[in-house]
């Protein structure tokens, strides 16, 4: 199966630890979820481990969120699908500091 | 000529400030801020090598990321952030006094190994101490301290229960001293394996039994390397001294106008010499009257001065907390310290005189000051 280009957008805090710029796009294997997004997105950016989940349950933090398609998937099981549109890079998958964080 | 180099964390991030020798006001570099946005808890760089820093950076949205810097603070990597507690973490009291379980929260200090630049300490949140020997990159719990006993009796303070002090013994490797807020003072003679508290003499009214073994609101301990057994501690209240490595404590909080505090620091050439900033109370954290007070005891306690000139002594009202105090090595020494307005104070002349090296800084977390070569 040919790895879908999967594009996320990460927050300011986020892309100065990472040294990007703007958005990302990571090539997932299999089915993206937020799991295996967030593990492509760890594999390249080792930076970023711990930041967006815990490094021991993987469970997100509690400040963070992820958006897509105009939904919060926040609280979607981690092996859920990705919608379709982000599956095949036409929307990005967010993630972003929550209002509540700061 | 020597250089100056004060490393000050806020609560929006890291500043390096750095002047020559003669530390005029108005003279100095400031460089800033590292890591903006995040609250930098500590930055300290190594004995062994300047060039080599370390800094606890966090947020409440992205967690612990420990940086790292090898040429003095230009540029910085992000090493390991992986603190786990080593085995079944166990619980401690909660501020309600039921158990609750350990939970890393934040990196609050970070001691550099006075002899290897790739060896660091860290205290953390909830009570624990960690240690790497690869600059940085992987931490492992000295799980000794929480596990020798007393851990289900810590409690935090109001600030989260910290360890916020890592005292390493300049003679012998095997001693490290450390505080916890709010447990106390803990000594390790075989190199962090095993720990006891070292709490006697202490008194806190704040707690069902004033002498307990722990439960002690410790703020800060500082050390005169030339006399590693000689202790000065600020607590909660009281402000404390041991000449036994901390077997023993008495008070010597004498003529200060309030013996609350945070910081304690020692001169660094005259080991009688030490520094507090008296606050009003544990609810008011502020100067007495409204002026921001340095006070020094040429006498290692009891009789202390204040020294007032060039700090504010009229509508004062901010705070100075623990790590935020540091000396420099040159002579005459330099005392600083950072406040949570924002100012980060120097005395060139062991606190006889003061000016501002910066006024308008996030709050100001930590200070610690290298001299360079």
């Amino acid at each position: 199966m040919k790895p879908a280009a999967i594009r996320v957008v990460l927050p300011a805090h986020l892309r100065t630890l990472a040294k990007v710029g703007g958005e990302v796009t990571l090539d997932v294997a299999g089915e993206a979820t937020q799991r295996t997004v967030l593990d492509a997105l760890e594999a390249r950016y080792p930076m970023l481990r711990g930041t967006i989940r815990d490094h021991a349950t993987q469970r997100r933090r509690a400040f963070v969120r992820f958006f897509a398609c105009g939904e919060d998937l926040s609280h979607d099981p981690a092996d859920k699908p990705l919608p379709l549109a982000v599956a095949n890079g036409r929307e990005p998958f967010v993630v972003l500091g929550a209002l509540a964080g700061g | 000529m020597s250089r100056i180099r004060v490393l000050v964390g806020t609560r929006k991030g890291a500043f390096v400030l750095t002047a020559d020798a003669k530390r005029r006001p108005g003279e100095w570099a400031v460089n800033g801020p590292h890591f903006a946005g995040w609250e930098v808890f500590h930055a300290k760089g190594s004995p062994a090598d300047p060039g080599r820093l370390y800094a606890s950076q966090s947020s409440s949205w992205f967690g612990q990321v420990i940086q790292r810097s090898d040429d003095g603070g230009a540029s910085w990597q992000p090493v390991g952030n992986e603190f786990v507690y080593e085995g079944i973490p166990g619980t401690h009291q909660w501020y309600d006094g039921t158990p609750h379980p350990w939970e890393f929260a934040r990196v609050w200090h970070l001691e550099p190994s006075l002899t290897d630049p790739d060896t660091v300490y860290a205290g953390v949140e909830d009570a624990a101490l960690f240690r790497s020997s690869d600059g940085g990159k992987s931490w492992q719990e000295l799980a000794g301290l929480r596990g020798h006993g007393s851990g289900p009796r810590w409690q935090p303070g109001a600030g989260g229960m910290c360890l916020h002090t890592v005292l390493l013994h300049p003679k012998d490797p095997g001693r490290i001293v450390i505080a916890i807020s709010s447990a106390g003072a803990f000594r390790s003679d075989d190199a962090g394996k095993t720990w006891r508290p070292i709490n006697r003499g202490l008194v806190s009214e704040q707690i069902p039994d004033p002498t307990a073994e722990v439960g002690h609101c410790v703020h800060r301990i500082a050390m005169h390397p030339s006399r590693p057994d000689v202790l000065f501690m600020q607590k909660h209240w009281d402000v404390m001294r041991s000449d036994d490595g901390g077997e023993s404590w008495r008070e010597v909080s004498g003529n200060l106008p309030t013996d609350f505090g945070f910081p304690i620091d020692v001169h660094a050439h005259e080991p009688e010499t030490i520094y507090v900033v008296p606050i009003k109370s544990d609810s008011e954290h502020y100067p007495p009257d409204g002026r921001l007070r340095v006070y020094r005891s040429r006498t290692g306690g009891n009789e202390w001065q204040a020294l007032t000139d060039g700090l504010p002594q009229r509508d004062c009202y901010v705070n100075v907390l623990r790590d935020a105090m540091a000396v420099d090595a040159l002579d005459p020494c330099g005392i600083y310290f950072g406040t949570t307005g924002g100012q980060v104070y120097a005395s060139a002349d062991a606190g006889d005189h003061w000016a501002p090296i910066v006024r308008d800084l996030p709050p100001v977390l930590s200070v610690e000051v290298q001299t360079l070569p």
